[in-house]
């Protein structure tokens, strides 16, 4: 056959490596950002990130974990996956926890993983670990790649999987041998997944039974979880909610599925929720549940769980109705879509009058309080302000704690998808770099991650991101010089004894945010506060701002462990 | 109560591990397990035999199955007109003068023997777990050197009765 050198030319240029596959399926998934980190098992990644012009960008982190809980920040504050590049071994390592963290919370990642080159699996190769061992329990997914036609194929139904359903992460292990392959570029990326059919519709029947029960029922409750705000669904739970009257309970995660500081809204529910939140479930007669899985941190003692009330559980995962509490009318759907078929019911609403009262009357006689100091700063007052300062918009993100509760409670979100947090996995360290992602996902917005001292260090390399990238997060520490709730429960369950939860020597975090060249503030009385805050929030850039706050301050009001939600402690001063 | 759950899957890498893996993870008591190749290629079977509390249990356990993106069908079978085997190959002691006696005792469960050697015999058995049971329990006497089972397998009848019952409802503690 006579070859000419056009068509050689034409070959050549159609031979790319397996890291060119991918940086292709990254582009044609819609892909804007990727975090990650390099290391040798993927080195013909990135050296594929530089050879190529690549529609997205590349953040590079200080830690692994940074880079995935930036990614789940972004994912979200964005509602798209969130994509992460480590290499194997202790890159990959370093990611479990954001991956557990995003399992717990449904965010959907995607995650590529190197591998040891395939003909060294299995030898103890250096940097190898058995990713897909190591994640299996805590992915919806994953995947080793060991043909390279399947990398198109793979990279594809993990998008797929991540973002469907109930969202949640999927890791992909690529061994080197699989990246550096000089391969044709023609492999299909069409997918069948015969045992991965989410059932987005609900049955209109069952529908029909919960507008049956609500016309009859006399003290409805409606519980608002995260369902709501990944299936986009706050305009139609608004016009539900003021359709029917129904008095609306958010989770912790759900806060921002109905607008915070609303007539119907009775705030959080839960361990530190509102009283008349968690009274209101306790005495319901009928519980609506769209979109939240009745984790123990909101039922307190199952068996005191809204004891009189008929369950109703819209949720897209079977496998969540009925897990912890009795469900009388399961429903599987998308909660978008299950709302909307609600909506097109009649509205013969019962007679809610006398419970809308009772409601009302217990949000006035048992509002959230808190104890005013003037330094050091009560903290309460501070998110509070922090709440005005911003009118409410910004995107808030935090760790877990004391700092995390007092958000949760007193800066009511009345926007969706505006609160980062981590709730199921209760991850220290998550809220600095979530707030990275989700200002990336929100340039122009404004983000502050609300930290405690002890989160903080755990993820505050990542200082340098804010530098590199210019990004104009304010971090805010509320600063008590302890593990507040760690230091809380030793109070309150362990006779004081403070084992290990107090700190001696934490670093001057404004000397630190100076040497990455950063903005640093310090505040410690309260008159300040207000001025402070403005400056910070007015600054062209990132601010830290170390807040020193009250650390005797206890989170209240309380469910203590293993009692019921009509058995909460320190409801008022 | 026990149940036998069958559980269609495709045959992807890590499969079984994945399963057996959440079952465990999720603190579920697995019996017995036995999976094997369905007529269909990529397509896997596996039969578990489980023992689980209550229905609320056991509602979880065949939700979590079928949440697994493998996972493509789940069955429980317990309650339905079901067949179900196990095999069991049992080395026992057999001397000149039980020889004999075991080959006869044996021949009424359709037991085969498949080994023999100066001093044991090797015999194998097919059928529901309670035969096998009482094979194995007729043959300890003699000394038991070596004992393995399968697990079970298991097939919804072609025909269901109207009233279902169960060949199972009474499976006694085996494996």
């Amino acid at each position: 056959m006579k070859v000419n050198a056009n068509q050689e030319v034409e070959v050549k240029s159609n031979l790319v490596t397996g890291s060119d596959l991918l940086v292709q399926a990254l582009e044609k998934a819609g892909v804007e950002v990727v975090f990650g980190y390099p290391g040798g098992a993927v080195l013909p990644i990135y050296d594929a990130l530089h050879r190529n012009d690549t529609s997205f960008k590349h953040v590079l982190s200080r830690h692994e974990q940074g880079s995935i809980h930036a990614a789940e920040g972004y994912a979200r504050v964005s509602g798209k996956p969130g994509v992460v590049i480590a290499t194997s071994g202790p890159g990959a390592t370093n990611l479990i926890t954001g991956i557990t963290d995003a399992m717990m919370d449904s965010i959907p990642l995607v995650v590529f993983t190197g591998q040891v080159a395939e003909q060294v699996i299995g030898t103890d190769a250096f940097q190898e670990a058995d990713m897909i061992g190591i994640t299996t329990p805590v992915t919806k997914y994953n995947y080793q790649v060991n043909n390279i036609a399947d990398l198109p194929r793979i990279v594809n139904e993990a998008f797929h999987i991540a973002t469907t359903g109930r969202p949640g992460p999927v890791v992909i292990d690529i061994p080197k041998s699989i990246s550096e392959t000089v391969t044709i570029n023609d492999y299909e990326d069409d997918f069948y997944l015969p045992g991965y059919q989410p059932t987005v519709y609900p049955n209109p029947m069952q529908i029909s039974k919960i507008t049956d029960v609500l016309s009859k029922a006399e003290r409805p409750v409606l519980l608002a979880g995260a369902g709501i705000l990944l299936s986009g669904a706050t305009e139609e739970l608004k016009q539900f909610v003021n359709n029917w009257e129904i008095p609306v309970v958010t989770t912790l995660l759900g806060l921002g599925s109905y607008p915070g500081g609303d007539n119907l809204s009775l705030g959080m529910g839960g361990m530190h929720g509102t009283y008349t939140a968690n009274t209101a479930i306790y005495e319901s007669d009928l519980l609506i549940n769209i979109g939240a899985r009745f984790d123990d941190r909101l039922t307190g003692n199952l068996q005191h769980f809204a004891p009189n009330a008929k369950v109703a559980h819209i949720d897209i995962d079977p496998a969540e109705i009925g897990k912890n509490v009795k469900t009388a009318i399961p429903i599987v759907a998308d909660a978008k879509q299950a709302l909307n078929v609600l909506l097109q019911q009649e509205v013969k609403r019962g007679d809610y009058t006398k419970w809308l009262d009772k409601l009302k009357s217990n949000q006035k006689k048992y509002p959230l309080w808190y104890d005013r100091g003037d330094s050091p700063i009560s903290p309460q007052w501070l998110i509070e302000q922090i709440h005005e300062k911003s009118k409410g918009e910004a995107v808030v993100t935090t760790d877990v704690g004391q700092h995390q509760m007092w958000a949760a409670q007193f800066y009511p979100f009345k926007n969706p998808d505006n609160w980062v947090t981590s709730g199921g996995l209760g991850t220290m360290g998550f809220g600095f770099p979530a707030a990275i992602g989700a200002q990336i996902a929100k340039p122009d917005h404004l983000v502050i991650s609300v930290v405690g001292d002890g989160g903080f260090q755990m993820t505050l390399q990542e200082l340098a991101i804010l530098k590199s990238q210019n990004l104009p997060v304010k971090v805010v520490i509320l600063n008590n010089d302890a593990l507040g709730m760690v230091r809380q429960w030793q109070e309150t369950f362990y006779e004081k004894r403070y084992s290990h939860s107090l700190f001696s020597e934490n670093p001057d975090f404004v000397k630190l945010a100076e040497s990455y060249g950063i903005k640093g503030m310090r505040v410690s009385d309260e008159k300040d506060v207000p001025k402070v805050l403005e400056e910070a929030f007015s600054h062209d850039g990132p601010v830290v701002i170390d807040c020193r706050i009250d650390r005797d301050t206890c989170v209240y009001p309380m469910i203590a462990p293993g009692k019921g939600m009509h058995e909460m402690i320190g409801v008022t001063k | 109560m026990k149940r036998i759950i069958i559980a269609t899957v495709q045959d992807r890498g890590g499969v079984l591990n994945r399963i057996t893996g959440m079952l465990n993870r999720r603190q579920f008591n697995i019996e017995s397990i036995s999976v094997g190749a369905s007529d269909v290629k990529g397509i896997s079977k596996m039969t578990f035999v489980v023992e689980v509390s209550d229905k609320q249990k056991l509602e979880q356990l065949t939700k979590q199955l079928n949440k697994q993106i493998d996972v493509i069908k789940v069955l429980d079978v317990t309650d339905k007109a079901i067949v179900t085997r196990e095999l069991a190959l049992v080395k026992v002691v057999a001397t000149n003068q039980t020889r004999a006696e075991i080959m006869t005792l044996i021949s009424a469960f359709r037991a085969d023997v498949i080994d023999i050697s100066k001093d044991s015999l090797t015999i194998q058995v097919t059928g529901k777990p309670e035969k096998v049971d009482a094979l194995i329990s007729l043959l300890r006497p003699y000394g038991i050197k070596d004992l393995t089972k399968t697990g079970l397998t298991a097939f919804p009848r072609g025909y269901q009765p109207e009233q279902g019952f169960s060949e199972l409802n009474s499976i006694s503690a085996h494996g």
